[in-house]
């Protein structure tokens, strides 16, 4: 096994408050992988630091054998890492089409094309519509985000971020505030992702978590407190504790 | 007839968009007292459009558009009064390249900041502008203006008359081709990602958009169109004043804007035409009530009609549809 991405003595402090603390990470090719822990504790803060939208106090990221702890976000992506948002990050006004349209020129590298009408790169489009297609959203294609109900607006969220053809992909909560009844087309997305691409999902729905991934990392306070299969995991006494909100002592 | 570049908006010309072109050519022949008026109000159109692409389509809110329209004015103005350069083409050109440069190097610094600090640096250069062209007496003529403007004839043929029928046709001409290259540019890959970076800023960037690059080029071009319209103001009336640099220019664009509608393209046409041919009527007749009667009329659209004249169009025409069916 490779690792594709990879943190050492990984930490962010906002003021005194320390919300990663010295996380030693790594992700390996393919895999399926979960960050859990209670609220608060760090997790979207480590997603952040991972594509560069945070940048780190201390520690560095290593992506595909490469340290890129001072590249940017665009740099980051360029090389093959994508993530999604906790909280919707869409664009509301436009069609689901052309939000995953969008994504896609990126990567192709059209996207500051001044002159030629933009309709014209058929591919494009092509491209955006085959992938809504697989994710069985075309009948959706046209509909303008706000008028979309919140359950397909994360699959958008996740459109967007697949059209962008990471090899490594962060999924953060990809099924927050969706209704229960709705989680099972999120995970039929995922269980259908291509193998080859290394995933990280945080995620607070266990039934999810638990049938998705094959290694699963716990969270507490910005620090690592265990890391294991889910078997491992669900046998281990201090997760109950953590989940009951006591503190380990 | 929401003007949106995206990768499925087709980007034929309607039938419609020619409307205001046919006006345009009809007014002249037409309503021949009012030319110089009607001048106006297509350089005005013009200075919208510019301001619509950085406001409605990037959306990036600035307070300082008369920097450039002004920059445009003196340029081309400066040239023709201290240089002695009498040549249109020549003036136009050198207005071009002055407000390039300046949208260039004052994009590249105040387009990292959003929001409030965004408008209050438009809003800083604007009047550092305006300080230096009121200091610069040689050069600018300061408060008095800038007289002993020349500009030959348009390619040797057309001399600028004393009716304004030449002004009013290079105005209509180079409107036309402004017109063109915008509504090019917003159905263009480029002009999809501007309206990427209004809807969410955090997410284009997310999708490995080079955001800052999109946001200094959509300004600078911008710049180079307002500066085409102050430089088409000079040789229209062929003086400048310092108030082409006010504040008060940069604002009474913004209504103009918002009362035909942002981010429409013609939301630029409407409302210069029908806030200008207002104040020609009223603001003479009643000028101790023009100022109410503008913000009374701002406080209205801000709190009824959000997207304009074009917006309130757009629902009568949805509303009929409905009912017809
Ligand atoms: N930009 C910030 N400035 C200050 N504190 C922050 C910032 N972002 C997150 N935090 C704090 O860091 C902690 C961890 O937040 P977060 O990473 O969102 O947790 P999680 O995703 O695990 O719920 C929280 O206490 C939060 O208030
Ligand atoms: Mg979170």
């Amino acid at each position: 096994m490779t690792a594709v991405l990879q943190t050492r003595g990984l930490c962010k402090r906002f003021g005194a408050l320390t919300v990663a603390d010295n996380i030693d990470f790594t992700l390996e090719a393919g895999a399926r992988h979960a960050l859990i822990g209670p609220n608060g504790a760090g997790k979207t803060t480590f997603v952040n630091l991972l594509t560069g939208r945070l940048s780190p106090s201390a520690g560095t990221v290593v992506l595909g054998g490469e340290d890129v702890t001072r590249l940017s976000q665009q740099e980051r992506i360029r090389r093959g890492l994508g993530r999604t948002f906790q909280i919707n990050s869409l664009f509301r006004g436009l069609s689901v089409v052309d939000n995953v349209s969008l994504a896609v020129a990126e990567r192709r590298g059209v996207s500051g094309r001044l002159f030629r009408p933009a309709s014209q790169l058929s591919e494009v489009r092509d491209e955006a519509m085959e992938l809504l297609r697989s994710l069985g959203m075309a009948d959706d294609a046209q509909v303008v985000i706000a008028n979309l109900a919140y359950g397909k607006q994360r699959l958008v969220e996740i459109a967007i971020t697949l059209a962008m053809k990471p090899r490594v992909l962060l999924l953060d909560e990809p099924a927050a505030g969706v209704p229960s009844l709705e989680t099972h087309r999120i995970l039929d997305v995922l269980d259908a992702l291509p193998a080859e691409i290394g995933i990280l999902i945080i995620e607070h729905d266990m039934d999810l978590v638990f049938r998705f991934a094959k290694r699963i990392t716990i969270l507490v306070n910005g620090a690592t407190l265990l890391e294991g299969t889910p078997e491992e995991i669900a046998a281990d006494p201090r997760v109950r504790e953590v989940y009951l909100g006591e503190r380990h002592e | 007839m929401r003007h949106n570049g995206s990768y499925s908006a087709s980007p034929r010309i309607g039938l419609l968009e020619w409307l205001p072109w046919a006006i345009g050519v009809a007014a002249f022949f037409l309503m021949p007292e009012y030319l110089s008026l009607g001048a106006r109000i297509l350089i005005f159109i013009l200075y919208a459009l510019s301001l619509d692409l950085v406001v409605g389509y990037a959306g990036i809110v600035t307070l300082g558009h008369s920097a450039f329209f002004g920059l445009g004015a003196y340029a081309a103005g400066i040239l023709s009064a201290r240089f002695g350069v009498a040549d249109p083409a020549l003036q136009l050109l050198v207005a071009m390249t002055a407000c390039a440069l300046m949208g260039l190097a004052t994009g590249a610094v105040i387009l990292r900041t959003r929001g409030l600090t965004l408008l209050m640096l438009t809003l800083a250069i604007a009047s550092i502008l305006l300080e230096v062209a009121n200091k610069a007496t040689s050069i600018t003529g300061g408060a008095d203006g800038l007289s002993g403007i020349v500009v030959a004839p348009i390619l040797g043929l057309f001399r600028f008359d004393l009716f304004g029928k030449t002004a009013y046709w290079l105005c209509l001409a180079v409107l036309f081709v402004g017109w063109w290259v915008t509504r090019r540019l917003i159905y263009s890959p480029f002009g999809a990602s501007l309206v990427g970076i209004r809807e969410n800023h955090v997410r284009m960037v997310a999708i490995g958009s080079p955001v800052p690059r999109r946001l200094l080029t959509a300004y600078t071009i911008s710049a180079v169109l307002a500066g085409v319209a102050g430089a088409l103001l000079t040789q229209t009336n062929q003086f400048v004043g310092l108030n082409v640099l006010s504040f008060e220019s940069s604002g009474e664009l913004l209504v103009m804007l918002i009362l035909g509608g942002v981010g429409r393209i013609y939301g630029a046409f409407i409302g210069p035409v029908v806030y200008m041919i207002a104040q020609d009527m009223l603001a003479k007749q009643f000028p101790e009530y023009w100022s109410l009667g503008i913000g009374l009329l701002l406080v209205i659209i801000v709190l009824f009609a959000r997207d304009g004249i074009l917006g309130i169009i757009d629902r009568l025409v949805a509303l009929t549809r409905k009912e017809a069916r």
